[in-house]
Parts: structure tokens; sequence; C-alpha cells
């Protein structure tokens, strides 16, 4: 027991070597192939769905895993990403990829606007305070004119990649989704390994000393905290376009809690955690569906052994037995 | 009939009293969240949920045993208590040798599963609670008719918050407790038991959550998610006021509550994002919050 200090969270994972370790490359590979033939066995819809939560989770990991920052409201990003870019494609007919990109502009405006009044506090504060705030944007959605209120916005048309590709087809859509969220995943790789991503593993590790370092401490977390923001942002929009549907689940404070499972489950501070997390989550809840609430007792219980038994994450634990970072 | 500034008395009236009872819940909250902090340095998550539970096990001992009212407002609190201290000993304790960031996880999980679980066996639609017979009716003061059941929740949580601020700042077992939430090992030396303190003082923060449920039962339906959406707004009202100090966050709760109230006189559309603006202003201004030390 100590004072009550605020500090942010510190990975327990293995920590990552400077540079791009070769199984990485390794493993993406395997990765892409895998996923390049899964749809010949597994449903497209429910692939882009945990492609999209595998997307959101590893967004919320960049923040929380590498910056130290447990953000509760992401599901704000999220959200609104998806009900812009829904809106976007049916009231204005514009093709997906711009739908997209608008969804994903209005996430990081609202990463800046939130992050900068976030950022002021750490810990568990800034939990409450991310939490707070997405409560707001909740309350936006319900009664703003334009999302639809308690139906939300249905039946987005799919439209017309550039124009030209007609996404309809559940496999089309698959390949486009695969190839925005696995490009998503290597630029979040990318930011990682960069020095920015090295300087925030350095404040996430011991922040006075960063700051004695002369690092703008402040300005590595704002930015950190707008990237994740607009990733959650892509993956809120990419997930509109695939369901063709903007709905206040997306928004809502539960849907925050979920992805820090995912993340959680997965392993904080690794970088294939958050993908088999969301994986995990979202096979539980497609298996539980038609169990009322005990999908959210069974993620409660989830939630309560991560924590108390393997708080490495399900990688974390893969990490540690290997003796190499994942 | 006077109006004030063109809104007419009763509804001015008949909002501050309805903001006055909301604060009235936000400081019987805000006060069990920062009463578990001081000394936990966890936030409890499951707050919500434990003031929903209070509000149920009031509905149940009502609905299978015929307990009253008033015999709730002992029992719930000792009983709901009771599983808090449960939790400590078997989950919470584990983790005080970690992050802070754990311990609200781990509540969030519970939360979950404690929303889950009533959600299965009472669904979503609320169950109505009556309110007790010597409470029924009102008062009619000349500008408004003041409901006597909501008069005596404000009474209730005004003389609640007042004992557990002189409990804590006035007499000697709220010295330890203040002690070991400055240095647990210098407080233990002197051969108090602080795990023991923890355990209760975790007890006693879910027990004033449960009397808030319990309060709140005949005014609000009874049902699995009335906890839920309300720990969040709590959780605005705690990054406001700073959980440095125990009158603080009473205070903030009833302003907050009144606040709240009047927003909805003047601007209704803004009442239920009136107290997350302020909080944005609050981290502007004074980001440690209103009765926060500066870190």
């Amino acid at each position: 027991m100590t004072m009550p200090t605020e500090t942010g969270y510190r990975s327990q994972a293995a920590a990552l070597p400077v540079g791009t370790p070769r199984h990485h490359m390794v493993i993406f590979a395997v990765l892409l192939v895998v996923l390049l033939l899964a749809p010949a066995v597994l449903y497209p819809v429910f692939l882009m769905k945990v492609l999209c939560f595998a997307l959101f989770a590893s967004a919320l990991n960049l923040l929380l895993g590498f910056g130290g920052l447990l953000s509760f409201g992401h599901a704000a990003f999220f959200g609104l990403s998806s009900y812009v870019a829904a809106y976007a494609a049916k009231s204005w007919g514009l093709n997906p990829e711009i739908a997209i990109l608008l969804g994903v502009a209005a996430a990081s405006v609202l990463g800046l606007a939130i992050g900068v009044l976030a950022i002021r506090r750490q810990g568990i504060y800034f939990a409450m305070v991310t939490l707070a705030f997405a409560q707001m944007v909740f309350f936006f959605a319900l009664q703003a004119p334009f999302t639809g209120g308690e139906d939300g916005i249905q039946a987005v048309p799919r439209g017309r990649l550039f124009g030209l590709i007609d996404l309809s087809a559940d496999l089309t859509l698959y390949f486009v989704v695969l190839a925005i969220v696995f490009g998503a995943l290597l630029l979040i790789y990318r930011i990682i390994h960069s020095p920015f991503g090295q300087v925030l593993k350095a404040i996430r590790d011991n922040e006075p000393r960063s700051i004695s370092l002369g690092y703008k401490v402040h300005r590595y977390k704002l930015a950190v905290f707008v990237m994740s923001a607009a990733l959650a942002g892509l993956a809120g929009a990419t997930k509109a376009i695939v369901f063709q549907l903007a709905s206040l689940t997306d928004v809502y404070w539960t849907m925050s809690g979920e992805v820090v499972l995912m993340t959680l489950l997965g392993g904080m501070g690794t970088v294939f955690g958050p993908l088999v997390g969301a994986a995990a989550i979202v096979t539980m809840q497609n298996y539980f569906a038609g169990f009322g609430a005990w999908v959210t007792v069974l993620q409660g219980v989830i939630f309560v052994a991560s924590v108390l038994l393997f708080r490495e994450g399900i990688v974390g634990v893969l990490a540690k037995w290997l003796k190499k970072p994942l | 009939m006077f109006e004030l500034l063109g809104i007419p008395p009763q509804a001015l009236f008949g909002q501050l009293l309805l903001g006055l009872i909301n604060g009235s819940f936000y400081a019987l909250l805000s006060l069990g969240l920062a009463v578990i902090f001081g000394l936990l340095n966890i936030i409890n998550f499951s707050h919500g949920a434990q003031y929903m539970m209070g509000a149920f096990v009031a509905w149940m001992l009502l609905t299978y045993t015929g307990i009253n009212y008033w015999w709730a407002l002992l029992i719930v609190p000792i009983v709901v208590g009771a599983t808090g201290v449960v939790i400590e000993r078997l989950m919470i304790s584990r983790l005080y040798h970690l992050d802070h960031l754990y311990g609200l996880l781990l509540t969030f999980g519970l939360a979950l599963i404690i929303q889950g679980l009533f959600r299965n066996q009472y669904g979503v639609s609320g169950l109505p609670y009556s309110i007790p017979a010597e409470l029924s009716g009102g008062t009619n003061l000349g500008f408004m008719f003041l409901p006597n059941y909501r008069a005596w929740v404000v009474v209730a949580s005004v003389v609640v918050c007042f004992a557990t601020w002189f409990a804590i700042e006035k007499t000697r077992l709220g010295a330890y407790l203040r002690a070991a939430t400055e240095n647990p090992t210098l407080v233990g030396a002197f051969g108090i038991n602080v795990p023991r303190m923890i355990t209760l003082t975790y007890g006693f923060g879910v027990a004033l959550a449960a009397l808030a449920g319990v309060l709140a039962a005949p005014i609000y339906s009874v049902n699995p998610n009335m906890g839920a959406d309300l720990i969040i707004v709590v959780f605005a009202v705690v990054v406001i006021g700073g959980m440095g100090s125990i009158l603080g966050a009473i205070l903030t709760g009833f302003g907050l509550g009144i606040v709240e109230g009047l927003t909805r006189v003047f601007y209704p559309e803004g009442s239920a994002v009136v107290i997350f603006v302020i909080m944005a202003i609050v981290l502007l201004v004074k980001p440690a919050g209103l009765f926060g030390r500066t870190p």
C-alpha cells in the first residue's frame, strides 16, 4: 500500500525489444495467408466482424498497452465514426471509402477534443474522464436529429468502392475489409516500433524520467490518443458499412468495456494479443447470442478471471512460454 | 401567481426538489466511492451494481418475506455490505500490490456479472416498490407541493452523509482510518489490524451504496440497469469534486444535483449532459477537482 499516486498502467508482458524481430514478420505473413483462405471455411460476415473488432482492440491497445493510458470511453470514437459513415453513405450517397474517411476524420476531431481534456488527469481518473465524455457522446447520439434515436441508421448502402467495385457481395467486401484492417494493423505495428513509439513506452514506464529527459510528455500522450481514436473510428466506420447499420450499441459504455476486455484477454502491450482477444470474444458472443444476459455474465467472469489469474493475457502467457515477444 | 424569469414557481421548485433528490443520491454514492478510494486506492466500478442490489434486496424482502421498508433500511446495507466484505477478501485483496487500474477492471467485471444475473432473473422492466404508509402523501408549502417521501430522502441522505463525515473526521476510529490512508505500514506497526480495517471500509462503502438503493426503490422503478448509467454520472461528480475530501464529495454531489435540476428548467435538452460539461470546464480550470489536492 502506498499513497494514492497517479501512475499509468505498466505492461506485465515481456518487453518488446527495439527494432522489429523477424518472427513478427513471419506471423504477419502466416496471418495474411490464413485470413485470405478463411472465407472458404468460415462465414465472411462473421470474419469481417472479427476483423473490425481486432482493429478496434488494437487501437485501444496502442493507447493502453504502449501509452499506459486506460480509456474507458473508446466506444465514443467507434460509435461516432460509424454514425458519420452511415449517414454519409446513406443520406449523401457517398462512396464507401469517402464515407469511411469522413468517419475517421470525425473520430479524430472528437479524439482531439476529449484527449486535450482527459490527459490532464492520469490513471483511474483518466479512465473515469473518458468514460464520462463517452456517455456525453451517447446522449448526443440518442438526441441528435440525424442519428435515428433508438432505431439508429439502418439499411446503409454498401455502395461501390471508388465508384467501380460493387460491394454488395459478402466475399468482395471481405477482401476490402481485410485490406483496410490488415493495413491498419501494420500501421499500428510501425507506430509501436518507431522512435515515437519508443518515447511512448518510456513515458509509460517512467513519466517523471521522460519529463526530465526533455520530452514534452503531454504532446506524446495527446498524439497517441488521437491516433488511437482515429483507428477506433476506422474500425467503427468499416463496421457500419459491413453491417449496413449504425446503432446506439456502438456508442454505449458496454462497447467500451467489451473492447477493454478483448485487449485484456488477448494481452495488453502485446502486438497480436488484441487480435486473439477480439476473435475469442466475438466467437463467444456469436455462440451465446441466444442466451440473453448470460453473455454479459460470462464477459464479467472473463474480466474477473483475467484480472485475477492471467493478467498477461493469452498472448502474453504464450510469449512468456516461448520466451519471445509477441 | 407571480413568475420568476418567466418560469412558474411550481415548475422551478419542482425541478429544484428533483435536483436535490438526485443530488442526495450523487452525494451518497460519491461519498461511498471516496471512502473506498481513500483507503483502498481503487475505484469501485461495481458501486452502481451494488446500489441496484440494495434496491432489489429491499424489494425481495418485501415481496418474499413481508419485511417492510424500515427494517429494509437496516437489513439491506448489512446484507449487501457483507457481500462486499466477501468480495474484498476473496478478490480485491489480491490486487493491492498491482496497478490501481486492475481494481477498476476487476470491479467492472463484477458489475457485469451482478447486472447480468439480475437481468436474467427479473428482466429489464421495472418492479414496483410502494412508498411506506408513514411517508405517503405530501405537504402543501404554499408555493409548491412537497411529497413527504422525497423530503425524507433528502433528510436521510443529509443525516447519513453528515454522520459519515463525523465518524471519519471526528472520532478515534476515523482517525485510525485517516492515518492508515496516509501510511498503512506505520499504523500497522502501532498494532492496528490494517487489512481488517480495509475490508470493513470496503464493506461500509458498499453498504452506503445499498442504503442509497433502498432509498431509491420507492422513487425509481427497481430494475437491473438502474445503477449502470447513474454510476457514470457519479464518476463525473467524483472527478469534479476530487476525491481528496469527504465533505467535498458530499457538497459536490448535492450542488451538482441542484445545477442539473435548474438546467432542466431553463434548458431541458442540456440536462442529461450538464454535469459532463461542468466536468470539462473543471478539467480545464482546476484539473485536480474543486476539493482535490494538487498531485
